[in-house]
């Protein structure tokens, strides 16, 4: 009976060990090698750190790493700052049927792929675009005006795709907070930016925290919004990345642009906990 | 003396409904004054005017005999004791009483000091640094408690603060409260549909039902001279018939119930003439019960009667009796003296209460 319990156990198991160990571990630690080793002849190769040093002896790799990082945490910023009210009128002044119609107005734009959200947006700010001709039309412009290609379409973008990922944790935070306790501010002679600065806020903070690792990690890791609303000048680390394996092909030094990306992020993150106190069980459960 | 509080024809609508019609009431300085009534009859409505979070359609508001309406909740003299309590949790004990010292600007060692006496006073002196989920269900109570009032209001309003707590602790909450209250000797108002938390530790109660106060008074008169009927149902325990008036010397009336009974019953200054139709209500405990009908000779009321329940209930508890010739049952008290505990099903008894405590209403006004 133990012995049969056991077996069902590790039955049931084998999909998730599979599923980790084929496609998250084993590829991360062949990366790993592959970061590690330095070619030095026609198909011989040796074990060295030359790519992780090559990454930090070269300034526009590192450029484009520390642009990558700061614009993510400012996109993390922008979007924290835009859907929190947002996601405070859904979950405490909005009732009933409004509630759940604007929820799924949030959710709504992830419907459709990232691809063809990122076109609409190109749609938008392009120099033929709608805004480019309004503008034209109402006379505000003299000649077309280009929205694409530069850091504000990146931007809007990136906080564009990432906020849901920031409304849904801060809504499901926000809704535990009892109307009571904010009411118990009030009548305890609190005015509205103390009770959000003591009370709003402290409550709400693993639901800020979980949302901003997501919003960063999405940010720092996306390539396609840069790509296509930066455009070849967009400096982002994923295309450095991409570059390596697709047009350098060279992976060696690819995997090591990989890692210390995974690094950074990591790092990022876990400076974010030390910052606000909080605990990654405290965040996630 | 001015009134602490002072709700002059105080009327909330939402929409179609009224939630609260025309009530009007005082409260003189420290004292206890209750409202009392079941869910939905507008009690926490008007104590939701009175802190400030709903304003009322039409009526005034006075603390201190200054109307407050044009002041926000957070700039009233009032401070409210929530229904679940409402302590902040991401706070400790000590920050939580010292919020509202801390919003007024006060300096940090001034806080620290009136925090401590607080503390002191409601017989928790040491749990200034724990966690708000660390403590037992009183200590909360008292911390939420002590929380207003270290902001020394003019009114402290508490709304069913003891409905989460079991039994026990609440009767013994109950008691405290009272002496918080003396101890402070600040004016409470006090919402609860528990009738018992209401007679126990008001100086004053109103009796509410659909908005409306149907009764103000003390405990003792809302108990025993009821002036609607459905206070008289509403507070304590009734028997409860429907009759039509007999004969009525000024306020003694003799009335036939439905079910033919007689009884004598008395209208306690309310019009009841012969032939109208009447609501009857006598106590339980306003019952004696007997073995012999000598014993009775002092009540006008008398009854033989067999025994068709015992519902025991420790000190509650009650004698179902069927009287003779009569379809209804009565619910008497069973009296703990000894007297009675052989007593059983079936048994052959005599009941009998004075015409006094019958308390008669005009029928179809409840």
């Amino acid at each position: 009976m133990r012995q049969g319990t056991r077996f069902g156990f590790f039955l049931l198991l084998t999909p998730l060990l599979l599923w980790l160990s084929l496609l998250i571990i084993i590829p991360h630690i062949d990366m790993l090698l592959v970061s590690l080793r330095e070619r030095v002849g026609v198909g011989k190769y040796q074990t060295s750190p030359a790519n992780y040093l090559t990454f930090l002896q070269e300034p526009l790799y590192l450029w484009t790493f520390l642009r990558t990082a700061v614009m993510s945490v400012l996109a993390t910023l922008i979007t924290l700052l835009i859907a929190f009210p947002v996601a405070y009128y859904i979950a405490k002044m909005a009732k009933g049927r409004v509630r759940s119609l604007l929820f799924l107005l949030c959710l709504v734009p992830f419907w459709v792929s990232e691809l063809v959200r990122t076109f609409g947006w190109m749609i938008l700010l392009r120099e033929t675009g709608v805004i480019s001709s309004l503008l034209q039309y109402l006379g505000l412009a003299e000649r077309p005006v280009e929205m694409l290609y530069n850091d504000a379409a990146i931007m809007i973008g990136l906080v564009y795709t990432s906020m849901l990922f920031m409304v849904v944790p801060l809504i499901t935070t926000l809704g535990s907070l009892e109307d009571s306790v904010i009411e118990a501010g009030y009548d305890l002679g609190g005015s509205g930016a103390s009770i959000l600065r003591e009370i709003v806020i402290p409550h709400a903070m693993p639901g800020i925290v979980s949302g901003c690792i997501v919003v960063f990690m999405l940010s720092l890791g996306n390539y396609l919004t840069p790509t296509m609303l930066g455009g070849k000048d967009s400096l982002w680390f994923t295309e450095l990345i991409y570059s390596q394996f697709i047009v350098r092909f060279n992976w060696e030094l690819g995997a090591a642009f990989g890692f210390v990306l995974l690094f950074l992020s990591s790092f990022i993150v876990w400076v974010m906990l030390r910052l606000t106190g909080q605990t990654l069980e405290k965040t996630i459960g | 003396m001015t009134p602490d509080l002072q709700c002059i024809d105080l009327t909330k609508r939402f929409g179609e409904t009224t939630a609260v019609r025309d009530v009007s009431f005082s409260v003189p300085p420290g004292s206890f004054f209750s409202i009392l009534g079941p869910s939905g009859c507008g009690k926490t409505t008007i104590m939701r005017m009175i802190a400030g979070f709903l304003e009322p359609t039409s009526g005034d508001i006075l603390i201190k005999g200054k109307s407050v309406l044009d002041v926000p909740p957070n700039k009233r003299p009032v401070n409210m004791v929530f229904q679940h309590l409402a302590l902040f949790p991401m706070m400790n004990v000590a920050d939580n009483i010292g919020y509202g010292l801390r919003r007024a600007g006060l300096p940090k060692a001034e806080i620290a000091r009136k925090v401590g006496e607080v503390l002191e006073r409601i017989g928790l002196p040491d749990i200034g640094q724990r966690r708000v989920d660390e403590l037992s269900g009183g200590q909360k109570q008292r911390v939420a408690i002590a929380r207003c009032m270290v902001l020394e209001p003019d009114v402290l309003l508490l709304d069913e603060p003891l409905g989460a707590l079991d039994l026990k602790l609440r009767e013994h909450m109950k008691i405290e409260l009272k002496a918080l209250q003396a101890d402070f000797d600040t004016t409470f108002v006090y919402i609860t549909h528990d009738q018992s938390e209401a007679l126990v530790m008001s100086d004053q109660i109103a009796v509410m039902n659909h908005g409306r106060f149907e009764q103000m008074g003390t405990a003792r008169e809302l108990y025993y001279r009821p002036q609607t009927p459905f206070v008289a149902g509403f507070v304590g325990d009734s028997n409860r018939w429907r009759g039509r008036v007999e004969r009525a010397d000024s306020d003694a009336l003799e009335l036939r119930t439905e079910s033919g009974l007689l009884i004598r019953g008395n209208a306690h200054g309310r019009a009841l003439g012969a032939g109208s139709s009447a609501e009857i209500f006598v106590r339980p405990e306003a019952i004696r019960l007997s073995h012999s009908e000598t014993d009775l000779a002092s009540f006008d009321n008398r009854l033989k009667g067999r025994v068709t329940s015992l519902l025991f209930n420790a000190a509650a508890s009650r004698v179902l009796i069927r009287g003779d010739g009569s379809a209804g049952e009565i619910e008497v008290a069973l009296p703990q003296s000894g007297e009675f505990d052989g007593l059983s099903r079936g048994d052959d008894v005599h009941i009998g209460w004075s015409g006094e405590q019958a308390n008669c209403f005009a029928a179809g006004t409840d």
